[in-house]
C-alpha cells in the first residue's frame, strides 16, 4: 500500500505555531508540547481523531499510545466528532447556587438535547463541564475561548439565537 | 478602606498593559531585585514576610523557597500553579485577566531568587483567553528588557513559558502538575521525593500558586517586615477571597487577614450581606474542600469568640466547629438551599475528578456519590448515612494525594452539622423530591 501523505496535516499557519511551541521546552523535553499542542489540533478539526493523534504523536517523535493516554485524560478534548459550537456548562455547587439548573434546564430545552447531546443541523454541542473558576458570575458557559456569565433564561435565548444566524 | 497589595491598581483604565503598569509604579521591584539585591535576600524578605502559599495549603513561601536543592550543574525552575478548579475559587482567574503584569513581575522577581533560568506558569485550559493576556504580557515585558537574556544588563537570564492543562481538577495538585507539564496524564507522584529535590524533568522545582508570587513586588518594595505588620500572628499579609453564592454581590475581594467573618460577609466593602429578604444557613469558607459550617458557626467560634478571617480562627475548633480558609473560596448558602443536594453535588465532582490511582479515592468518592444520589432522589435509608461516615473515614489519610481528603471532608462535615436535613430527605422522600423542596427543622450541632 501507498501512503497517503498530508491527509492529515496542519495549515502552514499552525505548524509555525507548533514549532514555535516545541521550541519552548529543553532539548529532548518535546513531549511537553502535547497538551498546547492538542488544543492547536482540536482548533482546527474541531476534535481529535485517531489519524489527529497518529499525525501528533509523529511530529512530537512519541508513541501514538502516548498520545491516546493523554486525550483521554484530559476533559476539554473531544474524542468523538462536535457540533459548530460546543456548549460547555458549569454544572458545580456555586453555579448552581446562582440558579444554574434552572437556566441549563432551558438551554437543553430550547436546543432540544441532552448534555452529550448534538443538534440534528449540526450546530450546537452542549457538554457538561465542573467548576470553571467563575463561580462569583454564575450561572456560566463557555464556547471556544469565550465566557459567558450570570446567565439568564433570556440571556441564553439571546445567545443561542445570535449563534444561530 | 483596607490596604491594597494586589489590586491596588486592578481599576486604573489601561492597567493590563505595560506601560500603564509602569507608571503605576510596576517592574521597580525587579528593578530593585535585580540590581541591588542578591538571590539569598530576596528569599531573606520572603521568608521575613511570613507570607503563606495561597493555592490552599497555606505553607510559608520563603520557607519552601529555602529548600530547594541546589546541586551544582543542574538547571532548576520555578512552576506557578495557575490550575485553579477548586469549586468557589476564581481569584487567581481574576488577578490574571486585570493586571496580567503584576504575576509576571512577581514571577521574574521569584525566579531570579531560586536561581531559575526558564520558569513555567501552567494556567488551565479553559482559561485560554487568559493565556492570551499572558502571552502579550509576556511580550511587552520582554521588549522593554525585563524578560529573556542578560535582564537589565545584570547577566540574569529568564524565559517565561505559559502552558495550557487539558481540563483536570487533579492538575491542581502540585506533582500531578508537574506531570502534566511533562505531557502525561496528571496522575500525583509519590512523595517524596519532593518537587524541591526532584520536580520538573526530575530536577529541584519549586511550585507555587498565582496569588502567592504576585504579592513578591510589593515585599521588595516595601520589605517583608512591612508585609509582616499586616495581618494577625502567622496569618501575615491580605488575601483574595471569592465569593459566591447567596450574598448581594459577588466578586473578587482583596482583605487584610484578620478582618472578621462578620464584616466580610455584612459589610458594603465586601460580600454586602446575605441576599435581600433571606438569611444565612451555612458557609464553605475555603473552598468545596473544607468542611462546610452552619450558621451558629460562622461569625463566631463555639468558644463565642468573633471569628476572624485567618487561617488559625477558621480552623478554631478543629473539624468539630471549624473548617479551614483554604484557597480562599468563600460561598454562602442561604435557607433556600438544600445541603444534601450540594453535598452530593460536590461528591460528584471529586469522583468525576479522582485520577483513579488509589483504590479508597477511586471507590469510595464514586460510592459516596452513588449513595448520596440516592438520598437526595428519594431512594435513601438511615443506614446511608453511618455508611457515608464510614466511607469518608476509610478515603480520609489514605491516598497518595490530598484529595481523598478533600473529598471526604465535605461529605462528613455536612451529616455532622445538617444530619437532620439527611434524616429528613430519608424519611420524607414524596415532600424532600419535590422541585425546590428544602428542609428547614432545627439544624443540629454535631
Ligand atoms: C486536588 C488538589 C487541587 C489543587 N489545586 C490547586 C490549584 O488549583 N491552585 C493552586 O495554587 N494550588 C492547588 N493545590 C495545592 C498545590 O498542590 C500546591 O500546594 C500549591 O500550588 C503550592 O503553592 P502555594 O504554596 O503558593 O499555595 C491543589 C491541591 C490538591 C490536592
Ligand atoms: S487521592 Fe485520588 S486523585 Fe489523589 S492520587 Fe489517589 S486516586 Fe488520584
Ligand atoms: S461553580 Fe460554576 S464556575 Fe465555579
Amino acid at each position: 500500500m501507498t501512503e497517503s501523505p498530508n491527509l492529515v496535516a496542519f495549515t502552514p499557519e499552525r505548524l509555525e505555531t507548533v514549532k514555535e511551541i516545541i521550541a519552548r521546552y529543553p532539548e529532548g523535553r518535546q513531549k511537553s508540547a502535547l497538551l498546547p499542542v492538542l488544543h492547536v489540533a482540536q482548533e482546527q478539526w474541531g476534535w481529535l481523531s485517531s489519524e489527529v493523534m497518529d499525525y501528533v504523536a509523529g511530529i512530537l517523535k512519541i508513541e501514538p499510545v502516548e498520545v491516546y493516554e493523554v486525550a483521554t485524560f484530559y476533559t476539554m478534548y473531544h474524542l468523538d466528532p462536535v457540533g459548530k459550537h460546543v456548549i460547555e456548562y458549569c454544572r458545580t455547587g456555586p453555579c448552581c447556587l446562582m440558579g444554574g439548573e434552572d437556566v441549563y434546564g432551558h438551554l437543553k430545552q430550547k436546543l432540544g438535547i441532552e448534555a452529550g447531546g448534538t443538534t440534528a443541523d449540526g450546530k450546537f454541542t452542549l457538554k457538561e463541564v465542573e467548576c470553571l473558576a467563575a463561580c462569583g458570575w454564575g450561572p456560566v458557559f463557555q464556547i471556544r475561548e469565550q465566557f459567558y456569565m450570570n446567565l439568564t433564561n433570556e440571556k441564553v435565548d439571546q445567545i443561542i439565537e445570535d449563534l444561530s444566524k | 478602606m483596607a490596604r491594597k497589595i494586589l489590586t491596588e491598581h486592578i481599576n486604573v483604565p489601561g492597567i493590563e498593559t505595560f506601560d500603564v503598569y509602569r507608571k503605576q509604579g510596576g517592574y521597580t521591584a525587579v528593578e530593585k531585585a535585580i540590581k541591588t539585591m542578591t538571590p539569598e535576600e530576596v528569599v531573606e524578605e520572603a521568608k521575613k514576610s511570613g507570607v503563606r502559599g495561597r493555592g490552599g495549603a497555606g505553607f510559608p513561601m520563603g520557607m519552601k523557597w529555602g529548600f530547594l536543592a541546589k546541586p551544582e550543574g543542574v538547571p532548576r525552575y520555578l512552576v506557578c500553579n495557575a490550575d485553579e478548579s477548586e469549586p468557589g475559587t476564581f481569584k487567581d482567574h481574576h488577578l490574571m485577566k486585570c493586571i496580567p503584569h503584576l504575576l509576571i513581575e512577581g514571577m521574574i522577581i521569584s525566579s531570579f531568587a531560586l536561581g531559575a533560568n526558564k520558569s513555567f506558569i501552567y494556567v488551565r485550559g479553559e482559561l485560554m483567553y487568559v493565556i492570551r493576556i499572558l502571552e502579550k504580557a509576556i511580550a511587552e515585558a520582554k521588549a522593554q528588557g525585563f524578560l529573556g537574556k542578560n535582564i537589565l544588563g545584570s547577566g540574569y537570564d529568564l524565559e517565561l513559558v505559559v502552558q495550557p492543562g487539558g481540563g483536570a481538577y487533579i492538575c491542581g495538585e502540585e506533582t500531578a502538575l508537574l506531570e502534566s507539564l511533562e505531557g502525561k496524564r496528571g496522575n500525583p507522584r509519590n512523595k517524596p521525593p519532593f518537587p524541591a529535590v526532584k520536580g520538573l524533568y526530575q530536577s529541584p522545582t519549586v511550585v507555587n500558586n498565582v496569588e502567592s508570587i504576585s504579592n513578591m513586588p510589593w515585599i521588595i518594595n516595601n520589605g517583608g517586615d512591612a508585609y509582616a505588620t499586616i495581618g494577625i500572628g502567622r496569618s501575615t499579609g491580605t488575601k483574595l477571597i471569592s465569593a459566591s453564592g447567596h450574598i448581594q454581590k459577588p466578586g473578587v475581594y482583596e482583605i487584610e487577614l484578620g478582618v472578621s467573618v462578620d464584616e466580610f460577609l455584612n459589610s458594603d466593602e465586601y460580600c454586602g450581606g446575605v441576599r435581600k429578604g433571606h438569611y444565612l444557613k451555612a458557609l464553605v469558607a475555603g473552598g468545596s474542600s473544607v468542611p462546610i459550617l452552619p450558621a451558629n458557626l460562622i461569625t463566631k467560634t463555639a468558644a463565642g469568640e468573633d471569628r476572624l478571617m485567618t487561617y488559625e480562627s477558621l480552623s478554631d475548633g478543629g473539624f468539630a466547629t471549624g473548617t479551614m480558609l483554604g484557597s480562599g473560596g468563600f460561598i454562602v448558602f442561604d435557607e433556600t438551599a438544600c445541603i444534601v443536594r450540594n453535598t452530593w453535588n460536590f461528591s460528584r465532582f471529586y469522583h468525576h475528578e479522582s485520577c483513579g490511582q488509589c483504590s479508597p479515592c477511586r471507590e469510595g468518592t464514586g460510592w459516596m456519590e452513588k449513595v448520596l444520589h440516592r438520598i437526595e432522589h428519594g431512594h435513601g435509608s438511615m443506614h446511608d448515612i453511618d455508611l457515608l461516615v464510614d466511607i469518608s473515614k476509610k478515603i480520609e489519610g489514605n491516598t497518595i494525594c490530598p484529595l481523598g481528603d478533600a473529598a471526604a471532608w465535605p461529605v462528613a462535615s455536612a451529616i455532622r452539622h445538617f444530619r437532620d436535613e439527611f434524616v429528613w430527605h430519608i424519611t420524607h422522600p414524596q415532600e424532600a423530591t419535590q422541585p425546590g423542596a428544602v428542609y428547614m427543622g432545627e439544624m443540629v450541632l454535631g
